[in-house]
């Protein structure tokens, strides 16, 4: 028994003829996808919490069909209803422009497709937090002279993080599982590299629950890693009173 | 923009609905009643008990739902039929579908996140409620009956409804396992027709419409109960 439980975990080790090389390298691609895919949707989510507080009617009303009807959707059919959309909206472009029509790679379109789905959450979670910051500490900026821009990097920026880092912590946590969603429409991450592994040795208990616990160390991880973030940019901030403390 | 296929597919995207709602009641109301004892064995539990749930907790919601439901229907599914005996019984026509694993796992899924929400308004109740309980004479289970889990299920109303609508948007992951759910036939019409925006499209009104049905269900069952602030 002994020796052939050590043969089904040679299965995982990393040289070729085991495969946990090919699951390392799909964890670091689900990575790649999430992180890119954070960052986008960083971006687009500071542009449309931003663009929501402005206050310019026209642009408040686009932003909210996008979080709304982001937000409403299942993840699985934006995924692969934009997968679709994006790679044909874009060969259309370049037929328009006259270019010949191009194979996007999956791994470009797994991003900005997540990303933009991303980019909806974001813009609640960054709104909720800076319209928790007192408006006194903007006024007293605005009553030095700064502006916009030195006032938001000098007084929002870091007031907004320590309200807005437990969200985007949830939020780098859904988007590192909602990546396994890729592989529904065929690009190779860690779920797709592990259903390849399992079905061609047809060890799949083994398989999943070693990629299971591979996310599993991932999040752990990153939990560690926000809480330290946390505990970073609310240095100097009064502890919350002895009831509520964890 | 093409919508002739509604005429000949019209059945089949009813009983897509009805395989999707079946899928949310099901893992909504099992998970609903584990994640009650999970909670509660967080808070109240001995060290061992309370241990085994914070792990159970973690592992469900640290890992993608995918791969939970392809742990359970490839993996576990692939052990079954070593049992013996199994493949002959009664059960084995629901144990070989698609639809049991599915169900297994976004229950097992649900429960994790349930019993957090439960957790925190568990402990959110007034103490002096519950010790108002325990000097009426209580006895431990009454109090949990009577006081300490309506209390904490008003509190998470709010949250449940949200958790609710979560767990309906994880149900087109079943297509992967098989299951002909709304999402399956969007597919499928897909494959058939070669149209790919207008069975998403159309799917996507029946989750819209779910959707506020749960949204408005959920704001009836918290008029019922007006909460003092």
């Amino acid at each position: 028994m002994a020796t052939a439980q050590q043969g089904i975990l040679d299965l995982l080790s990393p040289v070729p003829p085991g495969w946990g090389g090919v699951l390392l390298s799909g964890a670091a691609s689900t990575l790649a996808i999430s992180a890119g895919a954070f960052l986008i949707g960083l971006v687009l989510g500071t542009g449309g919490a931003l663009g929501k507080l402005s206050g310019i009617r026209p642009l408040g009303l686009i932003l909210e069909v996008y979080t709304t009807a982001i937000r409403a959707v299942p993840e699985l059919i934006l995924i692969v209803g934009l997968y679709y959309a994006g790679m044909d909206g874009l060969n259309r472009l370049l037929a328009l422009a006259g270019l010949p029509a191009f194979e996007l790679n999956g791994f470009a379109v797994a991003i900005a497709v997540l990303g933009f789905v991303q980019g909806a959450y974001m813009t609640e979670v960054l709104r909720g937090a800076i319209l928790a910051i007192p408006i006194g500490q903007i006024e007293a900026a605005k009553a030095f002279g700064m502006g916009p821009r030195l006032r938001f990097r000098r007084v929002v920026l870091p007031a907004l993080l320590p309200n807005a880092l437990p969200g985007l912590a949830n939020l780098w946590m859904s988007i590192m599982k909602d990546s396994a969603l890729v592989a529904v429409v065929g690009y190779q991450e860690l779920a797709l590299a592990t259903r390849l592994a399992a079905a061609s040795t047809k060890h799949y208990f083994l398989f999943f629950m070693a990629s299971a616990l591979i996310y599993l160390a991932l999040t752990l991880v990153s939990n560690a890693l926000f809480t330290l973030m946390e505990r970073r940019v609310r240095r100097g901030q009064p502890k919350p009173a002895g009831h509520l403390a964890p | 923009m093409s919508f002739s296929w509604i005429d000949s597919y019209w059945p089949l995207l009813l009983t897509g609905a009805w395989q999707t709602v079946a899928l949310l009641v099901i893992s909504v109301g099992f998970g609903f009643l584990l994640a009650i004892g999970i909670a509660f064995a967080q808070v109240s539990g001995g060290p061992v008990t309370r241990l085994l749930a914070r792990g159970y907790c973690t592992f469900f919601r640290g890992t993608p739902l995918l791969i939970q439901l392809w742990l359970l229907y490839y993996g576990v599914g692939s052990l079954l039929p070593l049992i013996p005996g199994l493949r002959q019984s009664l059960f084995w026509p629901i144990l070989r579908e698609g639809f049991f694993f599915a169900a297994v796992s976004f229950t097992l899924n649900y429960a994790a996140y349930e019993a957090e929400v439960l957790r925190g308004a568990l402990l959110a109740v007034p103490k002096g409620e519950l010790e108002a309980g325990r000097a009426f004479g209580m006895s431990p289970l009454r109090l949990v009956r009577r006081i300490w889990l309506p209390r904490a299920i008003r509190i998470a109303l709010p949250t449940i409804a949200g958790e609710v609508v979560m767990q309906l948007k994880a149900t087109p992951l079943a297509f992967t396992v098989t299951v002909m759910d709304l999402y399956a036939v969007a597919t499928k019409v897909r494959q058939d027709t070669l149209l790919v925006y207008e069975p998403l499209l159309v799917v996507t009104l029946f989750y819209l419409v779910i959707t506020a049905f749960i949204a408005g269900l959920f704001r009836l069952v918290e008029r019922q109960v007006p909460m003092r602030r």
